[in-house]
């Protein structure tokens, strides 16, 4: 075989996992801004720009559970029996909020606000969660069974510490910026007004935190501030950060007059954050023990599963594209399509 | 009093997230083939009905399908989560089948279903039609890669266990494994008449009320067209289905039959009631037939099939439960196999939509479709223990080593939402349901959203809160 499998499948994974957080990320960004909107006829519209869209966006989280399972079984073994109690919160935050996206218009007028409240909620606490799930992640876990990726720590509430809560705080502005600005594009007149002013505190407030996180990171864990401010590695990594500062002047800029500009550029800075992360694991795909090599399956599940994601995910690309297509323009309330 | 331990805990949880998941797809599943019926019917002939139909079932199928997609995630990670050990040995084999379900059917039926909830007018009549299409065939396509995954841990084929860990051999052995066509037609067609029979009853409950509208009698008829046809048809795959699980389950289908031992002769009773007492190794209380349970299991007058006692103690599915699930699930159908036989006089006597007797009696069946479904589930999967994969894995070998208050209180939360938010969502399912269909409805889409006039009509709505809903509603009823 002259191709390296897992390292195949990590990237398949890793391009998963961004698709997630964007696609899903706007839709939970929308449901985090909620309570600054408070009139009805806002929220609806707000609900409506993700609607036709939102579930196939969460599919992407399972192709990153099962595409895990499938090319890194000890792996998934790991992340998610150690990360038991983060992960059931995430679970039952996306309950409330998916099922929300069908109830909500359903209510009666009276029942319609527990709905809003659960899609807030939900959205809410599945991001922190996921923030806090991606905090512990990086931190590493150190009592887990290298044979079969089982956790064997006693510990139930080792995920949570200050790193992990501050990352988690963290993703909950990252989406809410993706959602502003998702609907600076969706949306138009004082509804769209209203989220450039949103924008802009949020794009600082995010700012800072990937400050933050990037001096926190390195300070805390020898191997990530080796891997990063070595040389010659520092000259390779350099365009990242200068890369965070150009994106985040042109985003203030845009974000005043342009359209679409403002979400293709949080698209970019949120990709850019994830890329640095993905730096500082590398190779470890359970850090600080487990690495994408020694977590695989056997090749012939890799190379099976390897030939459906070829053949089936620019399709896949393909007709997701047509449907957000379908539903392209603005949002708006009480005008009809033609 | 069963130990409430870490791995019964997890059994529970497995139990009761899947039971509460199932119920969903398997009505998306015949929800979703029933609205492409109606969608292509009314494309072909132009009949307002069918259009009225459509409109009519979307909205509940839009409702369960979104509470099938959140159950299904809660699924998807508690393999990693409670079973991490299963997850490490076999995640091989599960794992890629997991992965071509979200390929080739997660994804078709969300890329699709947004065009075909809220694309009504933003799509032609054939692209839309495409789309509920395409969403019907991820349902189907769904269902056949997550029976393939349950079968092959029923039905373990095309591995070999190298260094403790499951490796797959032959993958085409892997998902047509010995008991995978079986299931797959068995639980295909549950899914079509729970499907069936949710719908007779809906149309039903309207029919009591003196509502006589075209499209209420047509759903009603269609159902039980289909009640019909695939009633005795699930008993045969059903009959199938069991002779293949007593070549490769012996254990199960004993422990499903109360058989205990081979007695010389004559041969095997069947046993219809009775209490199997997995401690006194017998079943007391039992009321059989001779020689009819080795005429049926081994299709001969002297046929005998090995009994419990032949298996060790430890290796027994517990009988006392599997023994009742079984009997709910056949009775059931033959339930369902009268409704369709008597739905079927009634109409060629001309009564069908008359008969008040006939119409209570389908109002009542509404829900077996399902609870047929977890019995028989329940009769599968607690019959296939003390194995996770059998033969090959135990169930006590596959549970993550968490402590029982982290699976307790995880257990107490998903308890607590399920029954809060799944509660809600079928009281509006039966809301919807109980409005029935809207002459003449065409806009179908959110309010605030895409081809939307402001009003303060609802159209998706099934509170009775606004006064304009009444007046679209041509209900003599209401």
């Amino acid at each position: 075989m002259g191709i390296d499998l897992p390292l195949l499948w990590a990237v398949i994974i890793l391009f998963g996992v961004m698709m997630y957080v964007i696609m899903d990320g706007f839709d939970l960004g929308i449901g985090i801004l909620y309570p600054f909107f408070k009139k009805k006829e806002d929220r609806d519209v707000m609900m409506n720009t993700v609607a036709p869209v939102w579930d196939g966006n969460e599919t992407w989280l399972v192709l990153g559970g099962a595409g895990l399972m499938a090319a890194f079984p000890i792996a998934y073994a790991a992340v998610l029996s150690a990360f038991y109690l983060p992960l059931v919160f995430m679970l039952v935050g996306l309950i409330f909020r998916g099922v929300a996206f069908e109830f909500r218009f359903k209510a009666t007028e009276h029942q319609q606000h527990f709905w809003d409240k659960a899609f807030i909620g939900g959205s809410i606490a599945a991001t922190f969660f996921q923030g806090v799930t991606l905090g512990a992640f990086i931190h590493g876990i150190d009592a887990i069974d290298i044979h079969t990726g089982a956790y064997i720590g006693n510990d139930i509430l080792h995920w949570l510490t200050p790193f992990s809560v501050f990352t988690g705080l963290g993703l909950v502005v990252a989406y809410a910026l993706l959602g502003s600005t998702w609907l600076i594009m969706k949306t138009d007149g004082e509804l769209q007004q209203r989220m450039r002013i949103l924008t802009r505190p949020l794009a600082w407030i995010l700012l800072a935190v990937i400050a933050v996180i990037s001096l926190w990171t390195p300070l805390a864990h020898e191997a990530i501030a080796h891997r990063w401010f070595s040389l010659p590695n520092l000259f390779y990594f350099l365009p990242v950060p200068l890369l965070v500062a150009l994106t985040m002047y042109h985003l203030l800029r845009t974000t005043k007059y342009a359209h679409a500009a403002p979400f293709l550029l949080t698209l970019a800075l949120i990709f850019l954050g994830y890329s640095g992360l993905g730096i500082s694991v590398w190779p470890n795909i359970v850090p600080p023990h487990i690495t994408i090599w020694q977590a695989s399956s056997p090749s012939q599940s890799q190379g099976f599963a390897l030939i459906g994601v070829l053949l089936i995910l620019p399709v896949i690309l393909l007709y997701t594209a047509w449907s957000y297509y379908v539903f392209r323009g603005k949002t708006r309330h009480g005008e009809e399509y033609h | 009093m069963i130990a409430l331990d870490a791995l019964t805990l997890a059994r529970v949880q497995f139990g009761f997230t899947v039971s509460f998941h199932i119920i969903f797809p398997a009505l998306t599943i015949g929800l979703a083939s029933y609205l492409a019926v109606l969608e292509g019917w009314w494309l072909h002939s132009r009949k307002q009905v069918y259009q009225d139909l459509y409109h009519f079932w979307l909205k509940i199928f839009a409702i369960n399908f979104g509470m099938g997609v959140v159950s299904g995630l809660v699924m998807a990670y508690q393999f990693g989560t409670n079973w991490s050990y299963f997850s490490a040995f076999a995640g091989s084999v599960t794992g890629p089948l997991l992965t071509y379900e979200v390929l080739t059917a997660f994804f078709l039926e969300a890329g699709f279903l947004g065009v075909m909830m809220f694309g009504w007018n933003r799509v032609g009549p054939g692209l839309h039609f495409l789309s509920t299409i395409m969403v019907a065939l991820g349902t189907l396509v769904s269902a056949t890669w997550i029976i393939a995954s349950n079968s092959w841990m029923h039905t373990p084929a095309g591995y070999e266990i190298v260094a403790g860990k499951v490796v797959p051999t032959d993958w085409l052995q892997v998902i047509l494994n010995p008991s995978f066509p079986y299931r797959l037609a068995h639980m295909g067609v549950a899914a079509f008449l729970a499907t069936a029979l949710f719908v007779a009853a809906v149309a039903a409950w309207h029919l009591l009320r003196g509502r006589q509208q075209p499209a209420i009698r047509k759903m009603f008829s269609m159902a039980l067209w289909m009640a019909l046809l695939v009633a005795p048809l699930q008993a045969l795959i059903g009959d199938f289905h069991g002779l293949n699980t007593l070549k490769h389950q012996p254990a199960k289908v004993a422990a499903i039959e109360g058989h205990w031992e081979n007695h010389a002769s004559p041969g095997m009773p069947l046993t219809l009631f009775g209490w199997p007492d997995m401690k006194r190794e017998e079943t007391r209380y039992a009321l059989q037939i001779p020689r009819l349970g080795g005429l049926i299991l081994a299709h001969s007058w002297d046929g005998q099939i090995p009994g419990l006692k032949e298996f060790a103690p430890a290796d027994r599915p517990n009988a006392t439960i599997v023994f009742w699930t079984f009997r709910i699930m056949v009775g059931l159908g033959v339930l369902m196999i009268a409704l369709g036989v008597w739905g079927f006089y009634l109409r060629c006597r001309k009564r069908l939509y008359q008969s008040r007797a006939f119409m209570h009696f389908a109002l009542w069946m509404g829900p077996t479709g399902i609870i047929a479904i977890l019995a028989g589930w329940y009769t599968t999967e607690i019959g296939r223990q003390p194995w996770t994969v059998y033969g090959v894995m135990r169930t006590a070998d596959a549970v993550s080593t968490h402590s029982a208050l982290q699976l307790g209180i995880s257990l107490v939360i998903f308890v607590l939402v399920y029954f809060a938010v799944f509660g809600a969502g079928i009281v509006y399912m039966m809301r919807l349901a109980q409005q029935g269909p809207i002459l003449n409805e065409g806009k179908e889409t959110n309010p605030g959203g895409p081809g939307q006039l402001h009003q303060p009509m609802r159209p998706l709505s099934a509170a009775p809160a606004v006064s304009k809903d009444k007046e679209q509603n041509t209900n003599p009823g209401n």
